[in-house]
Protein backbone atom coordinates (compact mmCIF):
# COMPACT_ATOMS: atom_id res chain seq x y z
CA UNK A 1 0.00 0.00 0.00
CA UNK A 2 1.04 3.54 -1.06
CA UNK A 3 2.34 5.57 2.30
CA UNK A 4 -0.18 7.98 3.39
CA UNK A 5 1.07 11.74 2.73
CA UNK A 6 0.68 13.21 6.14
CA UNK A 7 -0.34 16.42 4.70
CA UNK A 8 -4.55 16.93 5.61
CA UNK A 9 -3.48 16.94 9.01
CA UNK A 10 -1.10 19.62 9.39
CA UNK A 11 -3.67 21.41 6.16
CA UNK A 12 -6.15 21.00 8.68
CA UNK A 13 -4.59 22.45 11.62
CA UNK A 14 -3.64 25.30 8.98
CA UNK A 15 -7.45 25.80 7.96
CA UNK A 16 -8.32 25.77 11.86
CA UNK A 17 -5.54 28.02 12.59
CA UNK A 18 -6.43 30.39 9.45
CA UNK A 19 -10.19 30.81 10.91
CA UNK A 20 -9.21 31.49 14.66
CA UNK A 21 -6.87 34.41 13.16
CA UNK A 22 -10.08 35.69 11.02
CA UNK A 23 -12.53 35.62 13.13
CA UNK A 24 -10.60 36.57 16.73
CA UNK A 25 -6.78 37.80 15.97
CA UNK A 26 -7.96 41.00 14.85
CA UNK A 27 -9.79 42.25 17.91
CA UNK A 28 -7.13 40.36 20.22
CA UNK A 29 -4.28 41.81 18.54
CA UNK A 30 -6.10 45.44 19.52
CA UNK A 31 -6.68 44.63 22.85
CA UNK A 32 -3.90 42.99 23.97
CA UNK A 33 -1.03 44.61 21.81
CA UNK A 34 -2.54 48.00 21.80
CA UNK A 35 -5.75 49.09 23.77
CA UNK A 36 -4.07 47.84 27.16
CA UNK A 37 -0.58 48.76 26.97
CA UNK A 38 -1.71 52.58 25.56
CA UNK A 39 -4.20 52.73 28.37
CA UNK A 40 -7.70 52.80 25.87
CA UNK A 41 -8.86 50.09 27.49
CA UNK A 42 -8.76 50.13 31.53
CA UNK A 43 -5.49 47.72 33.11
CA UNK A 44 -8.25 46.08 34.63
CA UNK A 45 -8.93 43.99 31.54
CA UNK A 46 -5.54 41.65 31.81
CA UNK A 47 -5.32 42.31 35.69
CA UNK A 48 -3.27 39.04 36.74
CA UNK A 49 -6.51 38.21 38.76
CA UNK A 50 -9.11 38.25 36.30
CA UNK A 51 -6.45 36.34 33.63
CA UNK A 52 -6.09 33.76 36.12
CA UNK A 53 -9.18 33.28 36.99
CA UNK A 54 -10.15 32.60 32.98
CA UNK A 55 -7.39 30.78 33.01
CA UNK A 56 -8.86 28.57 35.66
CA UNK A 57 -11.96 27.91 33.88
CA UNK A 58 -12.54 25.52 31.39
CA UNK A 59 -13.90 27.74 28.79
CA UNK A 60 -11.08 30.22 29.28
CA UNK A 61 -8.67 27.60 29.07
CA UNK A 62 -9.97 26.10 25.88
CA UNK A 63 -9.99 29.82 24.12
CA UNK A 64 -6.19 30.53 25.60
CA UNK A 65 -4.92 27.08 24.15
CA UNK A 66 -7.12 27.97 20.85
CA UNK A 67 -5.21 31.48 20.06
CA UNK A 68 -1.95 30.09 20.60
CA UNK A 69 -1.52 27.10 19.41
CA UNK A 70 -3.98 27.04 15.80
CA UNK A 71 -2.24 30.44 14.96
CA UNK A 72 0.95 28.19 15.72
CA UNK A 73 0.22 25.86 13.12
CA UNK A 74 -0.88 28.26 10.28
CA UNK A 75 2.29 30.39 10.58
CA UNK A 76 4.50 27.04 10.77
CA UNK A 77 2.51 25.72 7.70
CA UNK A 78 2.51 28.81 5.64
CA UNK A 79 6.38 30.29 6.47
CA UNK A 80 7.59 25.91 5.78
CA UNK A 81 5.95 26.14 1.95
CA UNK A 82 7.21 29.66 1.49
CA UNK A 83 10.41 28.61 1.79
CA UNK A 84 10.12 27.22 -1.78
CA UNK A 85 8.47 30.51 -3.12
CA UNK A 86 11.71 32.03 -1.92
CA UNK A 87 13.77 29.35 -3.53
CA UNK A 88 15.38 27.58 -0.95
CA UNK A 89 15.75 24.01 -1.35
CA UNK A 90 17.97 22.92 0.65
CA UNK A 91 17.48 21.40 3.96
CA UNK A 92 13.72 20.39 3.62
CA UNK A 93 13.20 17.70 6.10
CA UNK A 94 15.20 20.20 8.79
CA UNK A 95 12.75 23.28 7.97
CA UNK A 96 9.54 20.71 8.30
CA UNK A 97 10.57 19.57 11.49
CA UNK A 98 11.84 23.09 12.44
CA UNK A 99 8.43 24.78 11.70
CA UNK A 100 6.32 22.22 12.70
CA UNK A 101 8.03 21.21 15.66
CA UNK A 102 7.77 24.90 16.81
CA UNK A 103 4.14 24.70 16.54
CA UNK A 104 3.90 21.34 18.27
CA UNK A 105 5.94 22.39 21.38
CA UNK A 106 4.14 25.73 21.76
CA UNK A 107 1.12 23.54 21.58
CA UNK A 108 2.76 21.26 24.56
CA UNK A 109 3.98 23.81 26.41
CA UNK A 110 0.37 25.61 26.77
CA UNK A 111 -1.58 22.60 27.04
CA UNK A 112 0.82 22.05 30.29
CA UNK A 113 0.96 25.15 31.65
CA UNK A 114 -3.22 25.57 31.16
CA UNK A 115 -3.75 22.19 32.68
CA UNK A 116 -1.18 22.92 36.06
CA UNK A 117 -2.70 26.48 36.10
CA UNK B 1 28.44 11.96 -17.49
CA UNK B 2 26.71 15.45 -18.55
CA UNK B 3 29.40 18.05 -19.04
CA UNK B 4 26.80 20.58 -20.91
CA UNK B 5 26.04 23.50 -19.24
CA UNK B 6 21.89 23.49 -19.47
CA UNK B 7 20.30 27.19 -19.03
CA UNK B 8 18.32 27.36 -16.26
CA UNK B 9 15.96 30.20 -15.89
CA UNK B 10 16.90 32.74 -12.62
CA UNK B 11 14.04 32.81 -10.32
CA UNK B 12 15.41 35.38 -8.04
CA UNK B 13 12.39 38.39 -7.23
CA UNK B 14 9.90 36.23 -9.51
CA UNK B 15 7.03 37.21 -6.82
CA UNK B 16 8.22 41.55 -7.53
CA UNK B 17 7.22 41.09 -11.27
CA UNK B 18 3.58 40.97 -11.05
CA UNK B 19 1.02 42.53 -8.26
CA UNK B 20 -0.72 39.85 -8.10
CA UNK B 21 2.76 37.86 -7.08
CA UNK B 22 3.07 40.84 -4.53
CA UNK B 23 -0.05 40.05 -2.87
CA UNK B 24 0.54 36.47 -2.96
CA UNK B 25 3.99 37.37 -0.95
CA UNK B 26 2.73 39.83 1.18
CA UNK B 27 -0.41 37.23 2.16
CA UNK B 28 2.32 34.60 3.29
CA UNK B 29 4.45 37.27 5.28
CA UNK B 30 1.48 37.88 7.33
CA UNK B 31 2.19 34.20 8.98
CA UNK B 32 5.25 35.71 10.41
CA UNK B 33 3.71 38.06 12.53
CA UNK B 34 0.74 35.50 13.20
CA UNK B 35 3.76 33.35 14.68
CA UNK B 36 5.29 36.11 16.62
CA UNK B 37 2.04 37.23 18.15
CA UNK B 38 1.13 33.45 19.02
CA UNK B 39 4.92 33.56 20.43
CA UNK B 40 3.92 36.90 22.41
CA UNK B 41 0.84 35.26 24.39
CA UNK B 42 2.28 32.02 24.65
CA UNK B 43 5.40 34.23 26.89
CA UNK B 44 2.10 35.67 28.67
CA UNK B 45 1.10 32.28 29.33
CA UNK B 46 4.28 31.48 30.86
CA UNK B 47 4.96 34.35 33.19
CA UNK B 48 0.81 33.75 34.22
CA UNK B 49 2.06 30.49 35.15
CA UNK B 50 5.02 32.03 37.11
CA UNK B 51 3.40 34.36 39.25
CA UNK B 52 1.89 37.57 39.76
CA UNK B 53 5.22 39.53 39.85
CA UNK B 54 6.39 38.03 36.35
CA UNK B 55 3.35 38.34 34.80
CA UNK B 56 2.93 41.87 35.84
CA UNK B 57 6.45 42.32 34.22
CA UNK B 58 5.19 40.82 30.89
CA UNK B 59 2.21 43.45 30.86
CA UNK B 60 5.26 46.25 31.54
CA UNK B 61 7.04 44.51 28.35
CA UNK B 62 4.05 45.11 26.78
CA UNK B 63 3.85 48.37 26.45
CA UNK B 64 7.27 49.01 25.23
CA UNK B 65 7.74 50.81 21.75
CA UNK B 66 8.60 48.27 20.46
CA UNK B 67 6.01 46.25 21.14
CA UNK B 68 3.62 48.47 20.42
CA UNK B 69 5.28 49.00 16.88
CA UNK B 70 5.01 44.83 16.34
CA UNK B 71 1.08 44.81 17.52
CA UNK B 72 0.41 47.49 14.86
CA UNK B 73 1.70 45.78 12.15
CA UNK B 74 0.85 42.57 13.59
CA UNK B 75 -2.85 43.92 13.38
CA UNK B 76 -2.43 45.05 9.67
CA UNK B 77 -1.10 41.69 9.18
CA UNK B 78 -4.00 39.62 10.62
CA UNK B 79 -6.69 42.12 9.03
CA UNK B 80 -4.64 41.59 5.71
CA UNK B 81 -4.96 38.00 6.29
CA UNK B 82 -8.44 38.15 7.00
CA UNK B 83 -9.52 39.95 4.08
CA UNK B 84 -7.70 37.42 2.15
CA UNK B 85 -9.35 34.29 4.03
CA UNK B 86 -12.81 35.42 3.30
CA UNK B 87 -12.57 35.49 0.05
CA UNK B 88 -10.72 32.32 -0.84
CA UNK B 89 -13.17 30.44 1.43
CA UNK B 90 -15.94 30.26 -1.20
CA UNK B 91 -13.26 28.49 -3.54
CA UNK B 92 -12.15 25.99 -1.22
CA UNK B 93 -15.42 24.87 0.60
CA UNK B 94 -17.83 22.48 -1.35
CA UNK B 95 -20.51 24.62 -3.17
CA UNK B 96 -23.72 25.65 -1.08
CA UNK B 97 -26.96 24.99 -2.24
CA UNK B 98 -30.54 26.18 -0.72
CA UNK B 99 -33.53 25.10 -2.25
CA UNK B 100 -31.34 24.03 -5.62
CA UNK B 101 -29.79 26.90 -6.11
CA UNK B 102 -25.94 27.81 -5.92
CA UNK B 103 -24.91 30.09 -3.00
CA UNK B 104 -23.30 32.74 -4.56
CA UNK B 105 -19.66 33.55 -3.66
CA UNK B 106 -20.51 36.76 -2.46
CA UNK B 107 -22.91 35.67 0.35
CA UNK B 108 -20.49 33.33 1.33
CA UNK B 109 -18.00 35.79 1.81
CA UNK B 110 -20.64 38.44 2.96
CA UNK B 111 -21.72 36.22 5.82
CA UNK B 112 -18.38 35.83 7.13
CA UNK B 113 -17.88 39.45 7.49
CA UNK B 114 -20.87 39.36 8.97
CA UNK B 115 -19.92 36.61 11.88
CA UNK B 116 -16.67 37.94 11.71
CA UNK B 117 -17.74 41.33 12.94
CA UNK B 118 -20.34 39.92 15.52
CA UNK B 119 -17.34 37.85 17.05
CA UNK B 120 -15.04 41.24 17.55
CA UNK B 121 -18.18 42.85 18.92
CA UNK B 122 -18.68 40.49 21.20
CA UNK B 123 -15.13 40.14 22.33
CA UNK B 124 -15.04 43.88 23.03
CA UNK B 125 -17.97 43.90 24.31
CA UNK B 126 -15.91 41.46 27.62
CA UNK B 127 -13.69 44.27 28.27
CA UNK B 128 -15.30 47.58 27.21
CA UNK B 129 -16.93 47.99 30.51
CA UNK B 130 -14.09 46.42 32.81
Amino acid sequence: MKKRSNEPVFWSLFGAGGVVVAFILPMLVFITGLAVPLGFLSPEVMAYERIHAFASCWIGKLFILAVISLPLWHAAHRIFLSLHDLGIHWGRTFFKWLCYGLAFLGTLISLILLVVI
Amino acid sequence: MNTRKSYIRPMEGWWLKNPFYIRYMIREATSIFVGIYALVLLTGLVSLSCGEASYNNWLVAMTNPIAILFHLIALAAVIYHTITWFAVAPKVVSPLFIAGTRVPDMFIVAAQYVIAILLYLILFAMVWKV
